[in-house]
């Protein structure tokens, strides 16, 4: 009898490294009967730099360009937990104007963040005009980032002890060309003839009427339905087991947000509301991160009304941590003195440890930093919210659909510069 | 009744359709690279230029600050006492494919002389081009120098 049965074994697939849904270097490997997966085994380390290890190599401020490399669309937010983790060491808190700063930044890199989330879960799933509309108000964004910093992504913009410069009080504007009427470019400069907060404030005005666009698209389309709800669906206890953070846990129906729980900077001062889901499934975690765009938008609307009202320094003003401004650099030989120990050796932090998390926009995003009180550290350890998302990913989609995994992995949100790190 | 008559009627493929119905007919946002460009920041950290002060004179006094500063390890600089007594770089090279464009050499320069313009298209044809060498920078510096004088200018104040 035996003999006559087919025999029947599940089928292993690779999914990714090079699939355009496996969101960069993801390698899953997959155990599918049928089109139903049995297991799936995420392989990580492709997109390995060993940041960490970089990191004790090279004087504190040297690395701040690395952290940004580690979730590479969250850039400023990696910036600020290493910031803030080193300050701790030092003991120095920033100026109340660079504590505005930050918030504002954070907010705007969560809003690109969500925005790139969107769009590429949205193009996974097969909605293609989404993606096209988010990168359009994506690049208003992109445009601040270059304002303040010089680069569009990569910014190294927080420094322990404030902001490297303070914010612009001029933007650069559109030059007239053949393809564009002198009446279109001064529609195009419109936004752009005051300052940089004068962008962002109107920025925030034009931005939730962009959001109910994409919800027109998505929220009730029954493909999206289709394709969202009751998949991948996590118990609030699992999420809480399972190390998650960020929307992933919120989408769960709890509300976790280090915002709220651990203020920082000064998100304490700020008037903002933590979006909770009720299933716990992709669709419920899409909802939660539409309404952290409409959240975001209402911090940064508070953050540019303050720092509209309150111009100041953006540095502390002690020369042992800070490089002097350049023109006193240039000026005595102290600050000279100042400018060149800070150059070449760095600063020493005392001895300890310190962990600094910030929320963000994929959950807690952590620095753990060990000191021996050299210029370098002596250990740092990132903690990514990736991670830990990634490692449920099988228990997520054991009994879907392969098209579910695409779907799951797009609600996950990762990214493997963070994860490999 | 009601939600069933929407469902039936593809009621909110229909709300979708006249959002991209609307985007189709309103102005473009596309922008005709490369014949039209999209504003950029003084602050813009493209391609490095080595500059001279206005009598000609190189400004870099090999003070290796920018060396020891770069995160990448991208900047080699040897030095040598010139012709007129002073100390001169005999080779600067940057490897563009190390360099992680953070701007650290700017800011650590304290002459002015390493700086990332703002040009950002640039391209290799050779193995080994990706190495900026003192000329080269030089001749960037030289053929920018307006551009880098007014976006120096216009930041100068938040530094």
């Amino acid at each position: 009898m035996a003999r006559n049965m087919a025999e029947i074994r599940s089928y292993t697939m690779n999914f990714g490294p090079q699939h355009p849904a496996a969101h960069g270097v993801l390698r899953l490997v997959l155990e599918m009967d049928g089109e139903v997966v049995q297991k799936a085994d995420p392989h990580v380390g492709l997109l390995h730099r060993a940041t960490e290890k970089l990191a004790e190599s090279k004087p504190y401020n040297q690395s701040i360009g690395y952290m940004d490399r580690l979730d590479y669309v969250s850039m400023m937010c990696n910036e600020h937990a290493y910031v803030l983790a080193i300050e701790k060491l030092l003991g120095v808190t920033p100026p109340e104007r660079a504590q505005y700063i930050r918030v504002m930044f954070d907010e705007i890199t969560r809003v690109l963040n969500h925005l790139m989330w969107l769009g590429a879960h949205g193009l996974d799933i097969g909605a293609m005009t989404i993606f096209l509309y988010c990168f359009r108000e994506r690049e208003d964004l992109m445009d601040c980032y270059e304002a303040v910093s010089g680069t569009r992504m990569h910014a190294t913009y927080y420094r322990p002890g404030g902001v490297y410069r303070d914010l612009p009080d001029t933007l650069p504007k559109y030059q007239p060309s053949r393809f564009r009427s002198a009446k279109e470019i001064n529609r195009l400069n419109e936004a752009r003839s005051g300052s940089l907060l004068d962008f962002i404030d109107d920025f925030t005005t034009r931005f939730p009427a962009a959001i109910d666009e994409y919800e027109t698209l998505l929220t009730d389309n029954r493909i999206w339905k289709q394709r969202t709800v009751n998949i991948g669906v996590v118990t609030p206890e699992r999420a809480l087991n399972l190390g998650f953070t960020g929307p992933m846990l919120r989408g769960s129906g709890i509300a976790w947000d280090l915002r709220k729980k651990q203020p920082y900077e000064v998100y304490d001062r700020m008037d903002f509301d933590i979006p909770v889901g009720l299933n716990g499934d992709c669709y419920d975690r899409y909802l939660c991160r539409i309404e952290e765009l409409r959240q975001s938008n209402r911090i940064v609307k508070q953050c540019v009304d303050w720092l509209q009202q309150n111009p100041g320094p953006v540095m502390v003003d002690d020369h042992k941590i800070v490089p002097p401004r350049r023109e006193a650099m240039k000026g005595d030989m102290e600050s000279l003195i100042h400018h060149f120990k800070l150059f070449t050796e760095g600063y020493s932090v005392p001895a300890g440890e310190s962990y600094a998390a910030v929320e963000a926009p994929k959950g807690e995003f952590g620095i753990y930093l060990v000191s021996d009180g050299a210029n370098k550290p002596y250990r740092l350890k990132c903690r990514a919210p990736g991670f830990p998302h990634l490692a449920a990913l099988e228990e997520m989609t054991r009994g879907h659909m392969l098209a579910d995994v695409v779907a799951v992995i797009g609600t996950l949100d990762i990214v493997f510069g963070e994860i490999d790190r | 009744m009601r939600s069933f008559i929407k469902t039936f009627f593809l009621w909110e493929l229909l709300q979708g359709l006249r959002v991209t119905l609307r985007a189709f007919f309103a102005p473009k946002f596309t922008v005709q690279y490369p014949e039209e460009k999209t504003p950029q920041s003084p602050r813009y950290r493209g391609l490095h230029a080595l500059r001279r002060y206005a009598n000609g004179q190189e400004r870099c006094i090999a003070c290796k600050l920018c060396e020891a500063v770069c995160p990448a390890l991208a900047i080699t600089i040897e030095s040598d006492v010139g012709a007129d007594g002073t100390r001169r770089t005999t080779r600067y090279d940057i490897d563009l494919f190390k360099c992680i464009y953070c701007g650290f050499c700017e800011e650590a320069c304290p002459v002015d002389a390493i700086v990332e313009t703002r040009i950002h298209e640039y391209h290799m044809e050779h193995r080994g081009e990706n190495i900026m060498t003192k000329d080269k920078l030089l001749a960037v510096g030289e053929r920018y120098e307006a551009m880098i004088n007014a976006d120096k200018a216009a930041d100068a104040r938040y530094r």
